[in-house]
C-alpha cells in the first residue's frame, strides 16, 4: 500500500533521514519505536508529505506521491493523521471539527457528514460532546475526537505520531482502546509510540529507528524476545 | 427663572474695569471665562472645532479601512512561500513596501502624496485618506502577519493532513483564530492613526489640530484652543481605549470555552 524508497530528508545541514526503505501492506499495523531524535516523526510526516522529502520516492496506492503534478490534497484525503497534541480546531465545535473536511471537500452532504460523525462519536462514547468546544475536553477525549475526525474521511491508512505521549497516565488507556478497536476493524496503521505493550499486542510488525534509518524490523514476538542490533538491545533494556 | 450665582458674579465682573477687577478675587475666573469665550463661543467658533473633529475622524476612519485592506493583502504576500519553503517574489515586494513606509516620516509621506503623486488631485481629504491608509497598511500588515503566525502550527498541519487546501485551511481554521489575536493591536493602530492625522494640516486640511492652531493665531490666545483640542483628542481616545479593553476581555473569555 505504501512503499518508501531511499527516503532522505534534511533540514538545512541537519540530515534527519538517510535512505529509508520500507514497504507497508494493506491491513498491517506497523509500530515504529526508537530513541528521541531518531527521525520517527519525520519519517511518518514524510508519508503524507507534511514534510517534503529531499530525496527518494514515496508510493501510495500505486502512485508516486512526491512526483510532479500530484494533487497532494487529493492524496492526503486517504491518509488520516493523529498528532501528539491532538490539534483539534479550537474555533470549531466537536461536530464542526469532524464534518469540516468531508463537507468542504464535497465528499458528503452536511446531513450525511453529521450522521457519520454521530455514528463515530458513539463508537468512542463521546456523542454527548458534539456541541462542545475542544477547550472544554480532557486530553483523552480530545485525542479520541481527533481519531474520529480522521476516520470521518474514511481513510485507507491511519498515521499516529505518539498519540498518547501528551496524555495524563489515566487517559492513555481510553485512547489505546480506541486504537485497538480500529486495528481489529482492519485499518492499515502506522503508529509511532513508546507504548511497548501496544506494540506487542496490536502490531503486526515493529520497526526500530535510530540515527535516521530503520535499524531492525520484526514481528512483535521476535522483536522483543530476540533483538539483534546492539543499539536495539540497549534501547529495549532502557524502555522495558 | 433660576439664578446661578457664580455666573452672575462672573458676568458682573466682566462689565467692570480692569482696575476694579484687580482688587477682587474673582479676577481669575473672569479671565478664564473671557478666554473660553474668545476661544470657543465668540463667532460660533465651537462649530469650527466640530468641523475639524469631523475631518480628523473621517480621515482616520477611511484611512483605517484602506489600511486594513492593504495590510491584510500585504501580510499574506509576506507569508507566501514556494513549495520548497523559500519566500516568493510577492514576499519581497511586501518587504520593500513595509521598509519604505517604516523608514520615512509620515509627514513626508503625506507631502509626497499631495504635491507629487496626486498633485493633480484637489481633494485633500481623499489624498489624506489614501496617504494614511498606505502608511497604516504597513503596520497593519505586521499585525496581521504576527496574528497568523501566533496560531499554532498544528492547526494548519491538521487541516492539511485532512486534505484541505492551503486556502481552505487559512479560511476556515487559521484566519478565524488569528482574528482574535489581531483585533486588540488593530485597535491600538487605529488610535495611533487618529493622532497621526494631526499632520494633515500640511496639505491644507482643516482638521482639529489645524483649526485650533488657526484660532489661536487669529485671537492671539494660544492656551484655550490648543488645550481644548488636546482635551477633545484625549477624551475620544480614552473612550476608544475603554472600548478596546472591554473587547479584549470578552475575547479572552471566549478563549476558555
Ligand atoms: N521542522 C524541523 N526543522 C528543523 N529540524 C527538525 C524539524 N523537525 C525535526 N527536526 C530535527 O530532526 C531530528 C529528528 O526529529 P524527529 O521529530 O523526527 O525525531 P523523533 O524520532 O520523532 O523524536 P521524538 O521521539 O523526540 O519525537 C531532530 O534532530 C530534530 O531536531
Ligand atoms: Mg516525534
Amino acid at each position: 500500500m505504501i512503499t518508501v524508497k531511499n527516503l532522505h530528508k534534511s533540514f538545512g545541514e541537519n540530515q534527519v533521514l538517510c535512505g529509508v526503505n520500507y514497504h507497508i501492506n494493506p491491513g498491517e499495523k506497523i509500530v515504529v519505536v526508537g530513541p528521541s531524535g531518531s527521525g520517527k516523526s519525520t519519517f511518518l510526516r514524510c508519508l503524507n508529505l507534511l514534510e517534503y522529502p529531499t530525496e527518494g520516492e514515496i508510493w501510495f496506492d500505486g502512485q508516486l506521491i512526491n512526483g510532479d503534478k500530484v494533487n497532494l490534497n487529493e492524496v492526503r484525503r486517504h491518509m488520516g493523521m493523529v498528532f501528539q497534541h491532538f490539534n483539534l480546531f479550537n474555533n470549531l465545535t466537536i461536530m464542526d471539527n469532524i464534518i469540516l473536511a468531508p463537507t468542504k471537500l464535497k465528499i458528503m452532504s452536511k446531513e450525511e457528514a453529521k450522521e457519520t460523525a454521530l455514528t463515530l462519536l458513539k463508537r468512542v462514547g463521546l456523542e454527548q460532546k458534539a456541541d462542545a468546544f475542544p477547550g472544554s475536553l480532557s486530553g483523552g477525549q480530545k485525542q479520541r475526537i481527533a481519531i474520529v475526525r480522521s476516520l470521518a474521511m474514511n481513510p485507507k491508512v491511519m498515521l499516529f505520531d505518539e498519540p498518547t505521549s501528551a496524555l495524563d497516565p489515566e487517559m492513555v488507556g481510553e485512547v489505546l482502546e480506541v486504537m485497538k478497536e480500529l486495528a481489529e476493524s482492519g485499518m492499515t496503521m502506522v503508529v509511532v509510540t513508546h507504548e511497548m505493550g501496544f506494540a506487542r499486542e496490536v502490531g503486526t510488525k515493529v520497526v526500530f529507528m535510530d540515527g535516521g534509518n530503520i535499524v531492525e524490523e520484526n514481528t512483535p514476538a521476535e522483536f522483543f524476545a530476540n533483538p539483534q542490533a546492539p543499539r536495539l538491545k540497549e534501547f529495549l533494556s532502557k524502555v522495558l | 427663572m433660576c439664578h446661578y450665582p457664580l455666573f452672575d458674579t462672573i458676568k458682573r465682573y466682566m462689565r467692570i474695569t480692569n482696575d476694579e477687577k484687580g482688587i477682587c478675587g474673582m479676577k481669575w475666573f473672569a479671565d478664564v471665562w473671557q478666554k473660553i469665550n474668545i476661544a470657543f463661543i465668540e463667532q460660533d467658533r465651537w462649530k469650527l472645532y466640530l468641523k475639524g473633529l469631523g475631518v480628523t475622524l473621517e480621515v482616520a476612519f477611511f484611512a483605517a479601512i484602506i489600511g486594513i485592506i492593504i495590510g491584510t493583502i500585504v501580510a499574506f504576500m509576506k507569508l507566501s512561500t514556494k513549495k520548497n519553503g523559500k519566500p516568493t517574489i510577492f514576499a519581497g515586494i511586501a518587504n520593500v513596501y513595509i521598509d519604505i513606509i517604516r523608514g520615512t516620516p509620515s509627514v513626508l509621506q503625506v507631502l509626497i502624496m499631495w504635491f507629487i503623486i496626486f498633485a493633480s488631485c484637489k481633494n485633500g481629504i481623499l489624498v489624506a485618506c489614501i496617504s494614511f491608509g498606505v502608511n497604516s497598511g504597513a503596520y497593519v500588515a505586521e499585525i496581521v502577519r504576527a496574528g497568523i503566525l501566533a496560531v499554532d502550527k498544528g492547526q494548519t498541519e491538521a487541516g492539511r493532513s485532512l486534505g484541505l487546501s492551503n486556502l481552505q485551511t487559512m479560511r476556515y481554521i487559521v484566519v478565524p483564530q488569528a482574528f482574535k489575536n489581531v483585533l486588540p493591536p488593530l485597535g491600538n493602530e487605529f488610535i495611533v492613526l487618529l493622532k497621526e492625522t494631526a499632520i494633515v494640516g500640511y496639505v491644507a486640511l482643516d482638521d482639529l489640530t489645524r483649526v485650533a492652531n488657526q484660532i489661536s493665531s487669529r485671537t492671539y490666545e494660544a492656551f484655550m484652543p490648543l488645550i481644548g483640542a488636546a482635551i477633545i483628542y484625549f477624551v475620544i481616545i480614552k473612550i476608544l481605549t475603554i472600548l478596546l479593553a472591554k473587547l479584549e476581555r470578552r475575547l479572552r473569555k471566549s478563549d476558555n470555552r
